[in-house]
């Protein structure tokens, strides 16, 4: 494991960030955009892992507890979401969110 | 007896409750409710006149409670030869006031509830001697004087009611303001009347004339006094009969009596160096003044509401006096001038119920067609203008003897006016009942049973009382000849200048 | 008179009429209805003959002490005792008030006995008897009270009476008009009476007798000595001038005469047992009982001669114009109480007290006469229309004619005895000008007495012929009376004959006791002229025989002509006369239009002016309130609603970002991670 650093596990997370954001705001249909967005979670779960491990004595786990949160914060948000396309789904028949103007102020 | 004056002043509060929940149908039932009231009360008050000792000046049948620790204010009543007698008559007049209002026809169940609620608040002025107490009463009575007079009135109650209302509640606001004052100005925070007449000496004498004054005026709303009267015949005029009659024959009592209370009692140094003017002098005022607008009246219950103004004014000028006879007479005078006044407007009310109007020129002759009426209502003027023999001469003559030893010139002007007096009661005596009968009235009943049984009690008293006042002198003798040294005994010079 | 006899039955004298009031003011209606008059006329009359028949035995009974042992008290119960004033309800008897009483309940039980044949028709006969024995009461309290209050509730109590009998038939506004100004002059007597006991009781309380008993009065009086009120007026003159006040209403008197001639509107019989026989002369009574304090004031004492001779003349020159037969009568009564009062002015009580009772009985029979006219002519007052009656009511006349010579002081009849002391006090004591005045006034009642008797009852009836036709004697029982009125009148003068006929006079020797403190015997013994009584009474008898024979000529002969007498310094006199020297309408003018108009002023003052101010304070209140009302709707209110609005255009600016477009609002995500990345690097560089 000598060969990984810190760096590596920061690259890995902005690849997943970047990915995830330009899937969110990239596409068109609901589903994926909640992929993005899990994506986006996961970069960020990446980099708290990583900090974890390569941060101090002080703070040793924190990182690691942060992610199992995060973890389960995306699956409540992905059954929340789903559930609301669904329901898009259901009243609209389509999932594409540019159709889902009828929020609008 | 345990609890008499608790049981003497809420007594009306369970009529109250009775009569509240007693359902509709039983409709005529209320008035008999409301005089079953009312009879206990009276039993009670006599139990209380036959159980006082009268060589005491102390306060009796003390009940004396803790009841709100933070402020000490106690639940405190007791009397003494200043209020047994007011006691008494208010238990007199409440009774009698029961059997003036039978010809009330609408909303009898709000009426008689009222009316049993000013007759706690009445009472309990009388035997509160927690200052704070004192003036919740006072309050209490406000009410439903208010709605008694706004909502059974006649055709101007609206006005009345709450020329009434603000008049009074504008004495009130002061006496409330003076009560503050004694208490967090005093060496010892209380409000116990005791114990802030032991403490009088202890408040500067400016506190004790701006307190005094402010009470004054408080006090003198309710005599009235001139020039705060122009209330009383308004209220008078629309009041119904039964409430002209507690109006004149207690409320009216509660000014003089708060001044005795409070004023003399609380302040003897202030009411020492203040009363020649705002007692003697306005006292004067009244009496002369009332008599004179009094001959100027053409409504008959006016008329009568400007003499109840200048017989209270002999109150006020025997109080001024600071001497045994002045100051006796004075409390009898109160006594006396319920009575006499009550017969007068219970009369009023009967003329009033038969004819539907008051209009003095517009009767002549009723002698003939009403003698019995003629004859008690001519009792009760004869009464009024001070005819010896009768109650209210002894009061006058009393206060007069009195005010003369201190007050001659204005004793000679009370004791004139009984001339003035003379002149409008015969002059209203004539226009009513003498001459021809118009045929209008030719039809008019005499007296009935009921109104009768209002009168002749009254009458009674009024002619018992004159030739053996003792039996009411003998129960305040006592209290009022030793307040009365307290008073005399307090110069300003004893006031310590505390602030 | 330290310690008086207690007794019992003093009481008893008083309390009977009241009862006999008492009942028929309770039930005489009905047992008149029921039972008829007699039941009423049985206790009217019964209870005040019971009251005569205990005076008399008190009398009698008196008359077995020694004289300074005759005084009889009698005490119910204590009135009240407060701060010092200790009076009880209480009678007492001394010789004074016996006579007094005497002539109440005696000449009182007469003319009730003679009201059950006057009133007979009146359906209101009940009433009557039932005010009448009220009378009785109150006049009797006045009488015989122990102290001065509860004479005072008599002083009272009799006008009550008076107003109440004057206006008895109260149908028509005259009689009830004139009742009520007889109780407010009375009241106006009244109210310097009251004010002079309490002047005399502050004055007792400085010299340590708080008191106001008559008998404790007199022993303490002179502890009074020249304790000064006001302006260096002793109290004993300054109370007794009030008194006399007092009297002068009651009685009578100038200022205040002007209520009796009025009062006549009464029945006949009230005018002759108040207006003459017994309440009108309560003022010359209370003066004799306290004669110890008057007498330590000269003053008053003069002023007292002074007014009730200036009065006794000037009542006189009225009356000999008036044509009401109980008008004369009246204005005859002023005029007789004023002797009454020149006799107690000037010392001489006994002779007051004398001419008191006398009067009593000749007046009290020549109003009864009059009434008895009155009655045959069935309600006929105007002299002008009778004439001639002598020889239908014998009995009427003949009493009528021996009152007239009683009252005109001729001897041997009553008057003369009373009325000659009086006139012989007024000279011998010093007052020669009082002595004229009297002098005068004799000839002037002789005059206005026998033109009374020519015109009502010689020559023509002047009448209408359905009275002529009914003219009849007045029944059994008021000619009874009559007859009994007119001995005494012949008669009741024999108990003091003056002193140059005979040294027989046992009335001033009962009275004496009455009149034995110091300060009334340094009064009375300041005689200077004995001897000459003898010679002023033939003067004033040719005075009165001129008087009579001047009324003869005018009013039986008709030699001399009434008409051109009374045009004589060009009917001025007659006019003022007739006019009754204006005074009704100078106490119209002076007193009580601007009284009734101050009276309206002050009405109109409360109405508008205080409760005009209490309305200007109630309007300003509303006024004010409005203004708060506005300032509140525009200026407070305005401000919270303005900040609303803003809210509101902003929240409609604002929502257009919302546009419910997910990509947007994601852009608009990154747009602010950039912005805040941005910034952040800035700052930090």
């Amino acid at each position: 494991m000598a060969g990984l650093t810190l760096n590596h596990f920061l690259v890995l997370g902005l690849i997943l960030f970047l990915l995830g954001g330009y899937c969110v705001l990239a596409r068109r249909n609901a589903i994926g955009i909640l992929l993005g967005i899990e994506l986006i979670l996961n970069a960020a779960n990446i980099n708290y892992v990583a900090f974890s491990f390569y941060g101090g004595q002080a703070a040793k786990y924190d990182g690691q507890v942060f992610a199992i949160f995060v973890i389960m914060l995306a699956a409540a948000e992905a059954v929340i979401g789903l559930a609301i396309v669904l329901a898009i789904y259901q009243n609209l028949r389509t999932i594409d969110v540019s159709a889902t103007e009828s929020l609008s102020g | 007896m345990n609890h008499p004056l608790t049981l003497i002043t809420f007594i009306p509060l369970i009529g109250m409750a009775l009569i509240l929940v007693c359902p509709p149908a039983f409709k005529a039932g209320y008035k008999w409710i409301a005089a079953a009231t009312t009879l206990p009360q009276l039993i009670i008050a006599g139990w209380l006149v036959h159980n006082f000792s009268t060589n005491t000046a102390g306060i009796q049948f003390v009940e004396r409670y803790p009841w709100i620790r933070a402020y000490h204010i106690f639940y405190f009543m007791g009397v003494d030869g200043i209020s047994i007698s007011m006691v008494l008559l208010t238990a007199i007049i409440c009774f009698i006031s029961v059997f003036a209002s039978f010809s009330i026809e609408h909303g009898e169940k709000g009426y008689y509830a009222l009316l049993m609620l000013l007759d706690t608040g009445m009472m309990g002025v009388f035997v509160a001697l927690d200052f704070f107490l004192f003036y919740i009463f006072w309050e209490v009575m406000l009410l439903p004087m208010y709605f008694l007079i706004g909502i059974w009135g006649g055709p101007r109650r609206e006005y009345a009611a709450i020329k009434f209302f603000l008049y009074t509640l504008l004495g009130s606001v002061l006496i409330l303001l003076v009560m503050l004052g004694l208490y967090y100005y005093g060496v010892t925070p209380t409000f116990d009347m005791t114990q802030l007449a032991a403490q009088s000496s202890s408040y500067s004498m400016t506190f004790q004339r701006i307190c005094w004054v402010a009470l004054f005026i408080g006090f003198a709303i309710k005599i009235p006094a001139f020039p705060f009267h122009t209330w009383l015949p308004d209220a008078h005029v629309e009041a119904p009969t039964a409430i002209s009659v507690i109006l004149a024959g207690v409320l009216l009592k509660m000014g003089t009596y708060g001044i005795l209370r409070v004023n003399y009692a609380i302040l003897p140094a202030a009411s020492h160096e203040l009363a020649w003017f705002f007692l003697g002098v306005i006292g004067t005022v009244n009496i002369v003044y009332g008599a004179m607008v009094a001959m100027a009246q053409t409504d008959y219950k006016k008329l009568v509401a400007y003499s109840s103004i200048s017989h209270m004014g002999y109150v006020m000028l025997g109080m001024a006096s600071f001497t045994a006879a002045g100051i006796n007479g004075a409390v009898l005078q109160m006594f006396n001038h319920g009575t006499i006044t009550a017969m007068l407007f219970i009369l009023v009310g009967v003329i009033y119920d038969r004819a539907h109007h008051r209009e003095i020129n517009g009767f002549g002759g009723l002698a003939q067609q009403m003698p019995l009426y003629t004859g008690i209502t001519g009792l009760a003027f004869f009464a009024a203008l001070g005819l010896p023999g009768l109650s209210a001469f002894i009061s006058e003559v009393l206060v007069l003897i009195g005010a003369w030893q201190r007050h001659p010139v204005m004793t000679v002007f009370g004791a004139g006016t009984a001339i003035l007096t003379a002149a409008y009661l015969l002059w209203c005596f004539q226009r009513i009942y003498l001459g021809r009968l118009d045929e209008k009235y030719a039809s008019l009943p005499d007296l009935s049973l009921r109104e009768g049984f209002t009168l002749v009690p009254l009458a009674v008293i009024v002619i018992v009382l004159g030739w053996y006042p003792h039996a009411i002198l003998g129960l305040l003798q006592t209290s009022l000849n030793h307040l009365n040294r307290v008073v005399l005994a307090a110069t300003p010079a004893q006031a310590v200048a505390l602030h | 008179m330290n310690n008086p006899q207690t007794v019992d039955f003093i009481r008893w004298i008083v309390v009977l009429p009241l009862l006999g009031a008492a009942f028929n003011f309770l039930l005489g209606a009905t047992l008149q209805k029921k039972l008829g008059r007699f039941a009423v006329s049985i206790t009217g009359c019964g209870v005040v003959i019971a009251s005569f028949a205990l005076a008399v035995a008190a009398f009698l009974r008196m008359l077995e002490l020694v004289p300074s042992q005759r005084f009889l008290l009698d005490d119910l119960w204590r009135w009240f005792d407060i701060g010092g004033l200790r009076l009880d309800i209480a009678f007492w008897l001394d010789p004074l008030s016996i006579v007094m009483t005497l002539i109440v309940t005696g000449v009182g039980g007469l003319i009730h006995l003679y009201s059950t044949g006057y009133m007979h028709e009146d359906p209101s006969y009940w009433r009557f008897f039932a005010w009448l024995n009220l009378f009785t009461f109150a006049m009797l309290t006045l009488v015989l009270a122990d102290n001065l209050w509860l004479m005072f509730v008599g002083w009272e109590g009799v006008g009550l009476c008076s107003f109440a009998l004057i206006g008895f038939w109260y149908t028509d506004q005259v009689n009830t008009s004139a009742g009520n100004k007889a109780f407010i002059f009375n009241r106006v007597g009244d109210w310097a009476f009251v004010v002079a006991l309490y002047s005399l009781f502050s004055g007792l309380s400085k010299v340590g007798h708080p008191t106001l008993i008559i008998r404790e009065i007199a022993r303490y009086a002179p502890l009074l000595g020249t304790q000064h009120a006001y302006a260096g007026i002793s109290v004993a003159t300054f109370v007794t001038l009030l008194l006399f006040l007092g009297a002068t209403g009651k009685s009578a008197q100038i200022p205040l005469f002007a209520w009796l001639p009025d009062a006549m509107a009464g029945p006949t019989p009230v005018s002759a047992l108040i207006h003459a026989a017994t309440m009108v002369t309560a003022g010359v009574y209370m003066i004799a009982r306290l004669n110890f304090l008057f007498s330590m004031a000269p003053l008053t004492m003069l002023v007292v001669a002074t007014i009730g001779a200036v009065t006794a003349l000037f009542a006189a020159t009225i009356g000999i114009t008036q044509n009401d037969i109980k008008r004369v009568l009246a204005y005859s009564t002023i005029s007789q109480l004023g002797y009454m009062f020149v006799g107690v002015g000037v010392g001489a009580y006994t002779a007051g007290v004398f001419h008191l009772m006398t009067h009593a009985f000749f007046k009290a029979c020549l109003f009864l006469g009059s009434g008895s006219v009155i009655h045959a002519l069935g309600g006929e007052q105007d002299m002008r229309r009778m004439g001639g009656l002598w020889h239908k009511l014998p009995v009427t006349f003949w009493t009528f004619l021996v009152a007239t010579l009683a009252i005109c002081g001729i001897p041997p009849f009553a008057g003369f005895m009373s009325k000659d002391e009086i006139i012989w006090s007024a000279f011998d004591t010093g007052h020669p000008w009082i002595w004229s005045l009297l002098w005068i006034a004799a000839g002037l009642t002789a005059f206005y007495m026998f033109r009374q008797v020519y015109m009502t009852f010689f020559g023509e009836f002047r009448g209408t012929d359905e009275q002529a036709h009914h003219l009849h004697e007045a029944p059994p029982s008021m000619s009874a009376v009559l007859v009994v009125l007119g001995l005494l009148s012949f008669a009741g003068g024999a108990v003091m004959l003056p002193r140059f006929i005979a040294t027989f006079s046992p009335f001033e020797v009962f009275l004496a006791p009455v009149f034995d403190s110091p300060q009334t015997l340094a009064v009375t013994a300041q005689t200077h002229h004995q001897g000459l009584e003898g010679y002023f009474a033939a003067l004033s008898l040719l005075l009165v025989a001129a008087g009579w024979l001047l009324a003869d000529l005018t009013y039986r002969r008709k030699i001399l002509s009434a008409d051109r007498m009374s045009r004589f310094l060009a009917g001025v006199p007659y006019t003022l006369s007739f006019h009754k020297y204006y005074v009704d309408e100078l106490y119209d003018y002076a007193v009580v239009r601007p009284y009734m108009m101050a009276t309206r002023a002050a009405g109109w003052f409360d109405l508008h002016i205080i409760d005009g101010l209490v309305n200007l304070a109630a309007a300003t209140t509303v006024l004010g309130s409005w203004l708060s009302g506005l300032f509140d709707n525009y200026v407070v209110d305005g401000l919270v609603n303005l900040a609303a609005d803003a809210t509101l255009a902003a929240g409609g600016r604002l929502r257009r970002l919302q546009t419910g477009s997910i990509n947007g609002y994601l852009y608009g995500l990154l747009a602010a991670v950039m912005v805040i990345l941005l910034v952040r690097a800035v700052l930090h560089t």
